[in-house]
Formats: structure tokens, C-alpha cells, sequence
């Protein structure tokens, strides 16, 4: 069979299989990256908080999220929470059976380490942030706020969105991860063309291909969203 | 002279008392919760010990550990050779070369390291009549070489980036004060440039080597058994989710020391800059 039939859309073609995968692969980085920004900011936050006990509890986070390997962690999440979850069932209703799926399983995992990558980002924009900004927005009677969303938001989302970009390129590599645990994403549907087929070289290659695309679309998107975000900046 | 230094010490306002603001309350809720955890973990842990297991896996364990380190040492050397002439050729002035090293870069820095593996693993055994007629066969049917490839070939594209931002970060003046001390290019590299453009790099060489060891988890999934594959065989005999919690504490106990280490390092090397 020639390669054009192979990748091609058809009935002996693997074009929308492989389609569907990349599909997948957008959308579990998109339904993470929220979720990860959210958790990372709040981290960021209590690491610069000025009381002991809450900076610790965001350090220990980041060191434990930011030390394990992300395959490790996508297996903890998924069979932990399988089988603590499997327990919980059949307490309830014994013999009843559960299934994690895979793709909320790879969002929480991802989003965790996501996140504590994402709250280093957050905090080294916050440290550039001088004090005086906090100090102006009490001065003119916001609360405290009024002069986090008003005042350091903007200015703080402009510094971290260079240190976001690099994150969400290796959020977006590491969703191939998931295709582990059985999620159909890319990578997994390459690989099972690419057992059918017999044209691994082909299939995986293919494969790599759609990730650098994805990467390039994405530079082109932040560098849009760099500039939309600069607009109204002043050069410091 | 003393009146005066009282009178200081009276007037300065009373430090504010220490309150249980919402924010102590949420961080000692949440410290609480970790402690928790971290004592939930231990117990779990005494409850689930059982000499037979360990006496089992604990050898099983060590030598993944020891194929870890040494893929990912081996990785490390392998790529940084490679890196010399990458990053030289990513800093040459010549177009062509410049942009082939720019491209193998781009892809090696822009794919998963997983899909990379299985381009060479799965992918190279498709060429496998080509690679017998050149005697290449025994070598990429192996994983545990096919892992080395992959992991030296996108290891070499980082460091090379590593390497020209380093050497970058070095100002211009340095290699015209050298030059015009009559240094040859290769003098000034060596003795002028480097010193300077590696305490620079050191830090992302010290986040290089974690994240190779963190990457390097994915080759159990080629049948490797490295330490993620020991995990996962255990883990696939016993049903016992202790496996991989000792594979979580051994991983996090590498990366943590070796990140102090590269603290230690740079603390050394930097104490002429410190003020």
C-alpha cells in the first residue's frame, strides 16, 4: 500500500484516526492548563506569603510535584485514585466496579506538576513587581483586592507570560505521556497504526511531525498574545 | 551619646502582636493536612511492610536504580560531546550550517522525548534488512541501546542551547581583550570564555541532568527495567500500591540531592561575585 493511501482519510487510511488523536491531545492540554494556572497562582501566592507555616506548605508542593517524574506521577494519580476511589465503591455497594478514566486522571496529574512549575513563574513576576505598586493602590483606598486584580494583575500576567509560553510547549509534550494509561491520543494512535500498518517509521515520525506543528502554532499564538499583553506596557 | 541610643530604643513603636490572621489559619490548616498525609503515607507503609516483599524486590529495585544512573550518565556524556559541535554550528556565521543546527534543535527540543524513543525503537525496526546489510542490526534491536540514542541525541539538543546562551552571556569585550593580547581563538575560548560562560551554565546543566532523570522513567514502556520498570514489574505481581510510593520516595530523594549539590556547587564557584 502506498503512503498516501496509509495516511490518507479513507477506509484503509489512518488520517482520521490519527485526526481524532491530536483532537484529544488539544484538548487534555486545554481542559489542564486552567486548572494548573488556577493551583499555580495560589501557590505562588501562599510562597510569598510572610507567615512560616503557609510558605513551607507551598515549598513542599513545588518539591515534591517539581522532584517525581511525570510518568510516576501520572501512575500514582491514576491507580492511587483508582484504588482508593474501587474502596470507597464497595463500601457502598460490594462488588459494584470502577473505572478512572484516563483522561481526568492525565488533567489532574499534569495539572499538578503544571502547576508546580507554573507557581516559580508566578512568583519570580511577582518579585518584579516593586513594592510600590501594592503601596499605591492601598494609598488611593483599593482594598487588598482591588489592588491585587486592578494594579498587579495586569502587570504581573505581562512578566509571566514568556515563562507560561515555555510551560504550555511542555504541558503540550507531556500529554503524550498519557497515551500510557490507554488515552487515544497522538501518540497512541500512531502507535497502533503503526502495529497494523507495519510502517512504524512512517507512524511515529508522523507522529513527532503533529507535536513540532502543534509547538510552532503555539509560538505563533504567544508571540500574538505577547504583543496583545505589551500593547499598553511601559518600557522599564 | 547613651541618652541618645535610649531614646531611640523608647521610641520605636511596639512590634505588631502576632494574631491568628486568615492567612496563618490556612497555612497551618494546610501544613496540617501535609503532616497528615505524610503520616497517612508512613502508615501505610508499616502496615504494608512484609520482610518477604522486600527481601524479594529490594534487589530488583537497586539494579534499576543502577540502570537508571548509568543510562542517564551515559546519556548526559554522550550528548554533551555531541553538543560541541552543535552549538559551534548553531553560532556559525555560515547560513546552511547554522540552520541545520537551528532545525535539529527545534525538532529534538520541540517532540516528547517518548515519541523520539519510539521513532528509533519501533520506528528503526521497520529498516531492518538495510540495517543488517550494515551491520547496525544487533545494535538497534537492543532497547537498552535504542534508549541511549534517543535520550543522547535530545540531551545533545538542549545542551547545546545551554552551551551557545552560556557562551553568549559572556560580553564581547572579553573576546576583543583577549584577542588583543594576541590569544588565538581557541586560548581565549579556553581560557578566558569558559570559565566565565560555565558558571553561567551550571545551573541549567544541574535542571538538565533532572530533568534526564525524570525523563528517563519512559523507557520502562520500551521494556527497559530501569527504576520505573522494576516499579511497574513489582507492581504487576503484587497489586501492592507500596511499589510505587518507594519508587516516588527513591526518584524524589535523587532529584533533591542533586539539586543541593548543584546549590553547593555554585555557591563555591560565585563567592568572588558575591558583595
Amino acid at each position: 500500500m502506498d503512503v498516501w493511501t496509509l495516511i490518507g482519510f479513507g477506509p484503509n487510511g489512518w488520517g482520521d484516526e490519527i485526526a481524532q488523536g491530536v483532537i484529544v491531545t488539544v484538548s487534555l492540554a486545554l481542559a489542564t492548563l486552567p486548572f494548573g494556572l488556577l493551583l499555580g497562582f495560589f501557590v505562588a501566592l501562599a510562597k510569598l506569603s510572610p507567615e512560616p507555616p503557609l510558605r513551607l506548605a507551598g515549598n513542599i508542593y513545588t518539591t515534591i510535584f517539581r522532584g517525581l517524574p511525570e510518568l510516576l506521577t501520572l501512575f500514582l494519580v491514576y491507580y492511587g485514585v483508582q484504588i482508593g476511589l474501587q474502596t470507597v465503591v464497595q463500601l457502598v455497594s460490594p462488588g459494584a466496579a470502577f473505572e478512572f478514566n484516563s483522561f481526568v486522571a492525565g488533567m489532574i496529574a499534569l495539572g499538578v506538576v503544571f502547576s508546580s512549575y507554573a507557581s516559580e513563574v508566578f512568583l519570580s513576576a511577582f518579585r518584579a513587581i516593586p513594592s510600590g505598586q501594592y503601596e499605591g493602590g492601598w494609598a488611593i483606598g483599593l482594598t487588598k483586592f482591588q489592588t491585587m486584580r486592578l494594579v498587579v494583575l495586569p502587570q504581573l500576567i505581562r512578566i509571566a507570560l514568556p515563562g507560561l509560553g515555555n510551560l504550555w510547549l511542555i504541558l503540550l509534550k507531556d500529554t503524550a505521556l498519557v497515551s500510557v494509561i490507554g488515552l487515544a491520543d497522538i501518540l497512541r494512535q500512531a502507535g497502533i497504526a503503526a502495529r497494523v500498518s507495519k510502517e512504524a517509521f512512517l507512524f511515529f515520525g508522523i507522529a513527532c511531525l503533529l507535536y513540532l506543528a502543534l509547538a510552532i502554532l503555539s509560538s505563533v499564538a504567544f508571540a500574538s498574545i505577547e504583543r496583545w499583553a505589551g500593547r499598553s506596557g511601559v518600557m522599564r | 551619646m547613651s541618652a541618645l541610643s535610649d531614646a531611640a530604643a523608647v521610641e520605636r513603636p511596639p512590634a505588631p502582636p502576632r494574631t491568628w490572621s486568615r492567612e496563618r489559619t490556612i497555612g497551618v490548616v494546610l501544613l496540617a493536612l501535609w503532616a497528615a498525609l505524610g503520616l497517612g503515607l508512613l502508615l501505610f507503609l508499616i502496615n504494608a511492610w512484609d520482610p518477604d516483599i522486600f527481601s524479594r524486590y529490594a534487589p530488583y529495585y537497586l539494579s534499576g536504580l543502577v540502570v537508571t544512573v548509568t543510562l542517564v550518565g551515559l546519556s548526559i556524556v554522550i550528548g554533551a560531546v555531541l553538543s560541541i559541535p552543535i552549538a559551534y554550528a548553531r553560532m556559525s556565521s555560515n547560513r546552511l550550517l547554522s540552520a541545520f543546527a537551528y532545525g535539529y534543535v527545534y525538532f529534538f527540543r520541540g517532540t516528547p522525548l517518548i515519541a523520539q524513543t519510539f521513532l528509533i525503537y519501533y520506528g528503526l525496526g521497520q529498516f531492518r534488512e538495510e540495517l543488517q546489510a550494515v551491520g547496525l542490526w544487533t545494535f538497534f534491536r537492543d532497547a537498552w541501546y535504542c534508549a541511549v540514542t534517543a535520550f543522547s541525541l535530545n540531551t545533545a539538543a538542549y545542551q547545546a542551547e545551554i552551551l551557545r546562551g552560556a557562551i553568549e552571556s559572556v560580553p564581547k569585550g572579553q573576546w576583543e581583550g583577549a584577542a588583543s593580547l594576541g590569544l588565538s581563538k581557541l586560548q581565549t575560548l579556553r581560557k578566558v570564555i569558559l570559565p566565565q560562560a560555565l558558571i553561567v551554565a551550571l545551573r541549567p546543566y544541574g535542571n538538565e541532568i533532572v530533568l534526564m532523570i525524570k525523563g528517563s522513567a519512559i523507557v520502562a514502556i520500551i521494556t527497559v527495567y530501569d527504576l520505573m520498570g522494576e516499579t511497574r514489574r513489582a507492581y504487576s505481581r503484587t497489586f501492592d500500591f507500596q511499589t510505587y510510593i518507594w519508587a516516588a520516595i527513591i526518584y524524589l530523594a535523587i532529584v533533591e540531592t542533586l539539586r543541593h549539590i548543584v546549590d553547593w556547587i555554585e555557591r563555591g564557584l560565585t563567592r568572588h561575585l558575591k558583595r
